[in-house]
């Protein structure tokens, strides 16, 4: 019974996301539309004529009304086409696809090595109030709050690849000494670690560990806050000493009735996380030279690639859409609330 | 807040006041992090401000020192790769830097709140089309969204501040929207409209100023995020142009640098970076704690 009203639930969420990700592709099209200037005179080039401005605006479908060329630019889309990038002569969706395992490996191990750091780190400062804990809780909140992802890039490069000397040189995701992996998750770690060869397996890891502890700081930091605070709140809370008063251990009062209630409102701040990560990525991305797509990105706003950018920002907004899709279903699946009432 | 609100004659009023004082010293006693970080802001403001004509040297002229000199007497910060001071082009740097975040956050500010006022009074088809509004803005990662603008819109100082701007807006238009639309119904409101006030003197004349307190706390949090997304747009190239100091572009050209050790083009400005989103960050804790001691943790 209780499953039938969550799998409902999951399924009403899903259907949610349709609306979002309409939004987002009328956005992108606008974003496509809003060029600088006459996009057929930028696409012909600097030598075109009026004829020819006049034949790339057919060709583009330009001088069609606006509803139109939405249904045109949904249409390319679902045929997975972004256009051309300018830069590469290849199309964009091949050159994203090519990146998004880079990035993806950087994001996604930053955030799990934020969780794994954060969620412990909040709940022993929520139990112990200013101890030791809690100031550095405290302090790395604020340090990951203020400071900025490319400059603690830049410092983390600082001490450990010039000072220290323990961290490769900045140069993207593997040594120029190895072959990357055969690609099957697409992840270097991953990948090596599936062929068996833990010397690639510790070239990777080690070209990874600085860009990921960058990221990861940062992420860390509304983690841990969020996590504290709704720990102090389920500790206080009348359940807690209702469970303490019935001489349930300290061990299973912490973890099965204040933890998990704490988890449910760190869940749903996790949403806006993932807006942060995906953003700092590109920084990331760019201080350590890494090739993902955020890199990919910066390259091409250097060279005004147009096509390039905006399928760069449709393809992360995608993916937060995604996320945020995967974290609702999971809250749904973990609150104990939901399948109690029916 | 209800020390705020405006009543009929002046002895309650003055009472209250006595207790905002005193409550304002109980809180600077309580931590004193919020009376340094308004000096800190205080001290921003005038480096913003006399900045320009305090500085020992020019901060776009090439030459004025030796190349890559690390931090000394005469070049307090050392200076760069074309020999240019870097203590004065990180101080002559806040000006814009504030300048850009305050712009922005202004601009988000009066927009999100006319917003946020419409669809939490009137509800209705207004609030559903501008939640849809805020929604999808949201359903973007916002640093990317800003991104997208700044490259659509075109590479100009301007389209920084209108980008960032935008993704802030969300924010602003649903805080006011909550808090206009606990107060809809409440006594003080209907007795503005029975006594004859139109609906948007109503709103903007009685409800709204509730609203700035909380607002206030949102403001001074968001200007730290601001100048944060402003530094990391211009740190990948958009909007500020070099030569032009700005912290950002000034990381960003220190960048280059980091792996053959010269550290002082990367650290001052990102120092003078994270000093300022740090002050504003701090300010907004104090403010929060002024305006709602609920929500202290």
């Amino acid at each position: 019974m209780s499953l039938g009203v969550k799998s409902k639930r999951v399924l009403t969420r899903l259907l949610q996301a349709v609306p979002t990700v309409f939004g987002i592709l009328v956005v992108c099209f606008i974003l496509t539309r809003a060029l600088p200037g006459d996009p057929a005179a930028y696409f012909a080039g600097d030598m075109a004529d009026e004829a020819s401005i006049e034949q790339v605006r057919e060709n583009l479908g330009l001088d069609q009304p606006l509803p139109i060329q939405f249904v045109t630019y949904v249409g390319d889309l679902l045929q997975g086409d972004l256009g051309v990038a300018i830069s590469t002569g290849q199309t964009v969706t091949q050159e994203l696809a090519k990146r998004l395992p880079a990035s993806l490996e950087l994001t996604l191990g930053a955030l799990l090595l934020a969780l794994t750091i954060a969620v412990p780190l909040g709940v022993l400062a929520a139990t112990r109030p200013n101890s030791w804990v809690d100031h550095l809780c405290r302090f790395l909140v604020t340090a990951g709050v203020s400071l900025p992802t490319f400059f603690t890039g830049l410092a983390l490069l600082y001490v450990f690849y010039y000072l220290l000397g323990w961290a490769p040189p900045p140069m993207g995701r593997l040594d120029m000494m190895f072959l990357p992996p055969e690609s099957i998750t697409g992840f270097y770690t991953i990948d090596s670690l599936i062929a068996g060869d833990w010397a690639l397996f510790k070239a990777s890891l080690a070209q990874m560990a600085l860009p990921l502890i960058t990221l990861a700081l940062f992420t860390l930091a509304p983690i841990a806050r969020m996590t504290r605070a709704a720990m102090l709140q389920t500790l206080a809370s009348d359940y807690v000493r209702t469970a303490r008063a019935a001489g349930l251990s300290r061990r299973r009062v912490l973890i099965t009735y204040a933890f998990r209630n704490a988890l449910l409102p760190v869940i749903t701040t996790l949403g806006m996380v993932f807006s942060f990560v995906l953003g700092a990525n590109v920084l990331v991305e760019k201080v350590f030279a890494w090739p993902g797509i955020g890199s990919f990105a910066v390259e091409a706003l250097v060279v005004s690639d147009y096509a390039a950018v905006q399928g760069f920002v449709l393809s992360m907004a995608l993916l937060f859409v995604a996320l945020n899709l995967l974290i609702d279903v999971t809250y749904t699946l973990i609150d104990p609330r939901v399948g109690e009432d029916s | 807040m209800s020390n705020l609100a405006i009543t009929p004659s002046t002895a309650p009023r003055a009472q209250t006041r006595e207790g905002y004082w005193h409550h304002l010293r109980y809180i600077m006693a309580e931590n004193p992090l919020t009376g340094i970080s308004f000096g800190l802001f205080f001290g921003l403001i005038a480096v913003a401000i006399f900045g320009p004509y305090l500085v020992p040297f020019d901060p776009v002229a090439t030459g004025v020192g030796p190349a890559l000199q690390p931090p000394g007497v005469s070049h307090w910060f050392g200076t760069d790769h074309l020999g240019r001071d870097v203590f004065s082009r990180v101080v002559v740097a806040t000006r814009l830097d504030l300048l850009i975040s305050v712009s922005a956050v202004t601009l988000s500010f009066v927009f999100g709140s006319i917003i946020g006022c419409f669809a939490g009074y009137f509800g209705g088809w207004t609030d559903r089309i501008s939640g849809r509004l805020m929604d999808t803005i949201m359903a973007f990662p916002l640093f990317v969204l800003a991104m997208g603008i700044v490259a659509a819109a075109g590479n100009s100082i301007e389209n920084i501040v209108y980008a960032t701007a935008i993704i802030n807006l969300p924010f602003y238009a649903r805080m006011a929207r909550a808090e206009v639309s606990i107060r809809r119904n409440a006594g003080f409101v209907q007795a503005a409209r029975l006594s004859g006030n139109s609906e948007l003197r109503v709103l903007f004349g009685h409800i709204f100023p509730n609203t700035l307190p909380p607002m206030m706390v949102q403001i001074s949090l968001n200007m730290g995020w601001a100048i944060l997304n402003a530094a990391g747009l211009s740190f990948i190239g958009l909007g500020v142009q070099p030569p032009m100091p700005e912290w950002g572009i000034l990381v960003a050209e220190g960048a280059n640098f980091i792996i053959s050790g010269e550290w002082w083009l990367v650290v001052f400005p990102g120092m003078a970076l994270m000093l300022a989103v740090f002050t504003f960050n701090l300010i907004g804790d104090g403010l929060r704690d002024l305006v709602d001691p609920q929500r202290r943790t």
